[in-house]
């Protein structure tokens, strides 16, 4: 069953494992016409074609020069599906990322202790020496699979074929555990697919949204807000559950000021209505569900009412936004977010979001969840990848086994030593991910962090990560490199180029170059056949039927459906990949792995007196931490404030703009003031900032002590059992109008 | 001829794409804008509303600014576009105290600098940096003359209001409600 | 409770967080302005109704310094522009809707004026004058021919420039402080006061300084009234108007404005005038020199004042 699970979602992601069963013919030939090409770059000095890196939606565009060559401006590519030619302001502010003056110049190597952030200015001879001759002393002494790639970008894919090819699987993404996980495995134990990125919800022709907790609009998931306004425009319903008014709570038509930490109550109470009322599509519960009554005898007692007593929201509101979701069936989505890793019981919190959509007929429906297509490129031939002895899931046999990714902050946790466990991680390469404002409780990293005999990172910024690196490359940014040919899913497959519009800056160099020199001197020069990408891609392209000079002068190329079935087709059988074949609302997965089946309402901790909830979201114009230093950002927004409501601000006796500092329920005092804003928008109970501020690192001048980093205040992790994500949003904080003694300088 | 721009409150997020894509199309400086996101937060929790607006000049009809140019530099082009010519400027700054919608602002090279409704861009057919890149595309632009242009259309179907019209300045800029 | 942000992190220089386009260069030259036009008024006036020689230094002496003021608030105007090299720019049109345009044009006319006037006088004050060039012997004998004509021009530019500086600022609507219609009267009887002050400083004669100080206080008077009345219309007026008025009266600008202003720019000298004309032994600079200085603050304030006046945010 797992491997099975596992089959088709490397398939759907495209990574060609489909393509090279497919082409095993081609193989021979292509293997004795070695012609690789030499693809002439044709830089076209008006508008090159890209797709961003600024988030994951990875629009695809174009790059506008002026005529003394710098750069002009960033627009999207119209044929592109995922920003229909009109990019997000981060995306539309991707020229700062080329012209900040803090990014990082060329490779250092560490002179002081670790965070000290001390470091000597090296060649990339040297570094990239360094890295390899310590990754084979690890190797010797500890076996390849101590060596741990945490990555979040396009450039992780190289150096994951190169861990790989070294001998180690252990590679994860911090947007698993810290931010979708939760969602995918419910999914997945659900549908027996994932929501995948971008996310398959078909917002522009629903009749209601639902959004639990989402607040699309400040996060700026650039498809979902072009697709909610077109939903809008035709008049459907939105439906918000949020306990902070944020922007798409004043465009809905219901918004349900919710108690914080219990939504599942009222996510099961809406089943409670639907199934009491039979307001379900009952068609498609008949044919393609399994556990019906089950689910029906298992929120009997899970009344409006009930709700009510939890969650505040009046149960004439419960029934009514209920009766709104079914009479849009089955064009509506019961979204299920993307970070949701709050409370520890996400994944079950995500089942009960995939229940409702299932006996609401959304899924495979028009104006619920399409069926996304993708493109399997093909990989040029290289030797088989060695088989490692072990993974991270054997520093934690009895758990997680229902995680479908590698759990990041699990390698964490396993490169801290521990009697145990009889093998820990000895090395991370990071690659673009900023981890210390990405893994909660910012002391546990730091202390697996000094552990480590190699702490390698990659990035493009001297972030707070690069500061605990022994060496650190710099990157060029994605305006000025090739990658790999995006084929993210969509409703058509389609593929976009990312090509440079500029020569790297100062000594930086593509991610794909770096993974390949330290490939070629750890003897695995056989895995990266190509010295140049841009040959490597023209290979595929021509494989595909186009050619690199053809995807430069287009950018996007997109496809048609192999078969009519971007939505299930009225009469048609489906098998899912569950273990029933069906759409399990009863998991018989999660029952085997001894978690409840169906889920089940707990109560979580609420904050003492004198403290409050501490809520964190997006800003629309920044993406996490990584754009708070872009100088046409931070000019939109250069620091956080924190939301206070003007009850609670009067009885502090707090003004606008007053600076406070934070300190949680464990002690932890914020390193910088906050200023505060006080305004009706957030509960009494929470407050609220903006992720990704707070910057510690002096060397990202234009943010430095701008704000404060709710990472830092999130000491307290709540862990889902499930699949090993770090639920976040159980940390309050109470308020210093003083400056304490004990902040660090 | 008569050029106007609506702007969707219903739709628009604040997300400021309009600010940062006006920014790096038409060079303005780091630390300078010519648009901006105003949010309006009414009631008290729970009962709350919120308006969010993308503002910029307004091209009004009877624009104070250029009326109290001493050199003609601030002058009305043909369609309505107020524009700044940077040669006959003087930087006295008359226009900028004249606005009541503080749309103005001294450029750093010396002369006056606001939204130009991108008249650059018009001229070629195309629409202002703001409009054609708005995400939630809930901006319009057009020519009020023309009743098949898109912020005719808008105007005719919506709820509309402007700025502080008893300022008197006969803006034309839309906002939709 | 109406919460109203700006959160795209608008900070344009001399806009944000309150315009602040306009600094001391202005005010500065404002007073300047109405100073000359005062001096130059009562000069012309004592002129054309044959009083030469009961006034004699309003007429000779106290306009040797116009052409000098004048310059100098030129060079704050100058040093106040943005874009300096493109100055010029104000002398290719005129812009009869632009008070700026009228009054770069006035200023045209009054400065030459002035210089004239200065020129034709000055051996009155300094005997032993002598021309550098012959040709300007020349000019002084055509000149002192068209006398009349030359204060007939003086009389009405004064009034011109001294009234233009206040109808500069309430042409501006957006500053909802400036916006009156009184100011224009007010800051050219501000103008009027300060040069009969300064003519009261330069007076030889007990009958010309007693002369000024009935005209100054007469003139404070006018002062007062159109200042009451400003306040009146004010809070009779808009919202916007009504908050401008709250800027005076409760607001930031309350001390300042009256004590200084009011009180130690018009009120007390106006009494120390009165005191002093009903032969109480008072040093008359002292009045004289409160009322100037009181003029030059009362136009910081107005600028300032009004910069912070607006209708949003």
């Amino acid at each position: 069953m797992g491997s099975r699970r596992q089959f088709l979602k490397t398939s759907a992601l495209g990574l060609g494992g489909l393509s090279i069963g497919l082409s095993a013919f081609k193989y021979v030939s292509d293997f004795s016409s070695l012609e690789k090409g030499k693809a002439e770059l044709k830089i076209n000095l008006s508008r090159t074609p890209t797709y961003c890196e600024i988030c994951f939606w990875k629009c695809a565009g174009w790059v506008y020069k002026r005529e003394d060559g710098s750069i002009w401006k960033i627009t999207g590519n119209d044929e592109d599906q995922h920003s229909n030619g009109r990019f997000c302001p981060r995306g539309t502010g991707g020229v700062g990322t080329y012209n900040d003056s803090d990014r990082l110049k060329t490779p250092l190597i560490r002179t002081g202790e670790r965070g000290e952030h001390k470091f000597r200015e090296a060649s990339w001879e040297e570094a990239l020496d360094l890295i390899a001759e310590k990754m084979k002393s690890i190797a010797s002494v500890h076996g390849p699979e101590s060596v741990a790639l945490l990555n979040h970008g396009s450039g992780g894919k190289y150096f994951g074929d190169l861990l790989k090819a070294y001998g180690s699987t252990n590679i994860a993404a911090p947007s698993y555990a810290q931010c979708r996980g939760p969602r995918e495995v419910a999914f997945i134990n659900t549908f027996g697919e994932a929501v995948e990125s971008p996310e398959r919800t078909d917002i522009r022709d629903t009749r209601c949204l639902v959004l639990i907790g989402s607040h699309i609009g400040e996060n700026m998931h650039n498809g979902q807000v072009q697709e909610m306004s077109d939903a809008i425009d035709k008049g459907a319903t939105i439906i918000t559950v949020d306990p902070r008014f944020s922007v798409v709570a004043s465009k809905s038509k219901f918004w349900l000021p919710i108690k914080p930490a219990t939504d599942l109550a009222l996510l099961l109470s809406w089943i409670n209505v639907l199934v009491t009322e039979n307001w379900i599509d009952k068609d498609y519960v008949e044919k393609n569900t399994y556990g019906y009554d089950l689910l029906k005898d298992h929120v009997k007692s899970m009344t409006p009412e009930w709700a009510y007593g939890i969650t505040g929201i009046h149960p004439d509101i419960i029934r009514k936004t209920a009766k709104e979701m079914y009479n849009a069936s089955p064009a509506v989505i019961v979204h299920p977010g993307r970070h949701v890793t709050w409370y520890g019981d996400d994944t079950q919190r995500l089942r009960t979001v995939a229940i409702l959509n299932a006996i609401l007929g959304s899924w495979g429906r028009r104006g619920g969840f399409y069926n996304p297509a993708t493109f399997a490129v093909p990989t040029y031939p290289h030797p088989p990848f060695p088989t490692p002895k072990t993974t991270w899931r054997d520093a934690f046999p009895d758990q997680f086994h229902l995680a479908d990714e590698s759990v990041s902050s699990k390698i964490c946790d396993a490169t801290i030593p521990s009697e145990v466990r009889n093998f820990s991680f000895k090395a991370w390469i990071v690659y673009g991910t900023n981890l210390i404002m990405t893994f909660p409780d910012q002391s546990k990293t730091i202390e697996a962090i000094k552990h480590l005999d190699l702490m390698v990172v990659i990035d493009t910024m001297p972030m707070e990560i690069t500061s605990w690196a022994d060496v650190v490359l710099p990157e060029c940014t994605y305006l000025e490199r090739y990658d790999s040919i995006r084929t993210g899913p969509h409703r058509k497959p389609a593929i976009a180029l990312r090509m440079p519009a500029f020569e790297p800056k100062n000594n930086t160099k593509p991610a794909y170059w770096m993974a390949r020199e330290i490939g070629v001197r750890l003897g695995l020069a056989q895995f990266f056949p190509f010295e140049k990408l841009e040959d490597y891609l023209d290979w595929q392209l021509k494989k595909l039927g186009s050619s690199l000079e053809e995807m430069q002068r287009i950018g996007v190329k997109t496809f048609e459906r192999e078969a009519d079935d971007l939505y299930f087709q009225p009469g048609e059988h489906h098998e899912f990949s569950t273990p029933t074949g069906k759409i399990e609302l009863y998991s018989t997965a999660f029952l085997d792995e001894g978690f409840d089946p169906l889920p089940v309402y707990t109560a979580h901790p609420e904050p003492p007196s004198g403290f409050y909830r501490l809520n964190y979201g997006r800003a629309p114009m920044h993406t996490f931490s990584r754009t708070s230093n872009n100088p046409n950002l931070n000019d939109l927004m250069d620091e956080n404030t924190l939301w206070v409501n003007p009850k609670v601000a009067k009885e502090w006796g707090l003004k606008k703009a007053q600076e406070i500092w934070l300190k949680n329920q464990d002690g932890k005092i914020s390193n910088f003031p906050i200023k505060v804003r006080i305004t009706e928008r957030i509960r009494w109970d929470s407050v609220y900032m903006v992720h990704g501020f707070g910057h510690a690192t002096k060397q990202l001048s234009r943010t430095y002590g701008k704000g404060i980093s709710d990472t830092e205040m999130i000491t307290n992790v709540m862990l889902d059992p499930i699949m090993g994500g770090t639920g976040m949003r159980g940390n309050f904080v109470t308020f210093l109008t003083e400056k304490p003694e004990e902040v660090a300088s | 001829m008569r050029y106007a721009m609506a702007v969707d409150t219903r739709k628009c997020v604040g997300c400021s794409d309009c600010v940062v894509a006006c920014q790096t199309e038409n060079n303005v400086p780091i630390g300078y804008c010519r648009d901006w996101v105003v949010e309006v937060v009414d009631g008290t929790y729970p009962q709350l509303e919120l308006e969010i607006r993308s503002e910029r000049c307004n091209h009004c009809d009877n624009s104070p600014c250029v009326r109290c140019c001493p050199t003609g530099a601030s002058h009305i082009e043909e369609g309505g576009f107020v524009i700044v010519t940077h040669e006959k400027c003087i930087g006295c700054g008359a226009c900028i105290a004249s606005c009541p919608y503080d749309a103005r602002y001294p450029h750093p090279d010396g002369y006056v600098d606001k939204c130009t409704f991108c008249l650059h861009r018009v001229k070629k057919g195309q629409l202002p940096a703001c409009v054609a890149t708005c995400p939630t595309k809930c901006m319009y632009f057009g020519d009020l003359d023309d009743p098949s242009s898109p912020v005719s259309k808008v105007l005719k179907t919506r709820k509309f209001k402007t700025l502080i019209p008893e300022a008197g300045t006969k803006p034309e800029l839309y906002f939709l409600i | 409770m109406r919460e109203e942000l700006i959160t795209s992190g608008r900070m344009n220089v001399a806009i944000d967080p309150q315009l602040h386009i306009w600094a001391w260069e202005i005010p500065f030259y404002l007073f300047l302005g109405g100073l000359a036009a005062g001096i130059l008024f009562f000069a012309a006036l004592y002129t054309l109704i044959g009083k030469e020689k009961e006034f004699p230094s309003a007429i000779e002496k106290t306009p040797l310094i116009v052409p000098f003021l004048l310059i100098i608030g030129l060079g704050a105007l100058f040093l106040d522009l943005n874009h300096k090299l493109y100055f010029w720019r104000l002398y290719t049109s005129i812009n009869l809707q632009s008070p700026m345009s009228w009054g770069a044009w006035v200023l045209m006319v009054v400065t030459p004026v002035s210089i004239i006037w200065a020129a034709l006088h000055v051996k009155k004050t300094f005997v032993n004058w002598k021309w550098p060039f012959a040709w300007l012997d020349v000019l002084e004998v055509f000149f002192s021919r068209y006398k009349r004509i030359l204060a007939w021009i003086m009389i009405i530019y004064s009034l011109i420039l001294g009234i233009y500086t206040g109808i500069l600022f309430s042409a501006f609507n957006a500053r909802p402080l400036w916006n009156t219609s009184i100011l224009g009267p007010l800051f050219l009887t501000s103008g009027l006061s300060t040069g009969a002050a300064i003519n009261i400083l330069m007076a030889r004669t007990q009958h010309e300084r007693h002369s000024f100080s009935r005209i100054d206080l007469m003139l404070i008077g006018i002062e007062l009234f159109l200042i009451v009345h400003i306040f009146m219309g004010f809070l009779a007026s808009t919202q916007v108007q009504i908050d401008a008025a709250k800027l005076f009266l409760g607001g930031p600008y309350t001390a300042p404005f009256w004590i200084l202003v009011v009180f130690f720019g018009m009120v007390l000298p106006g009494i120390l005038e009165f005191l002093e004309l009903k032969n109480f032994k008072i040093p008359i600079f002292i009045p004289a020199v409160l009322v100037i200085v009181g003029g030059l603050l009362f136009r910081f304030i107005w600028t300032f004042a009004g910069q912070s006046s607006r209708w949003l945010y």
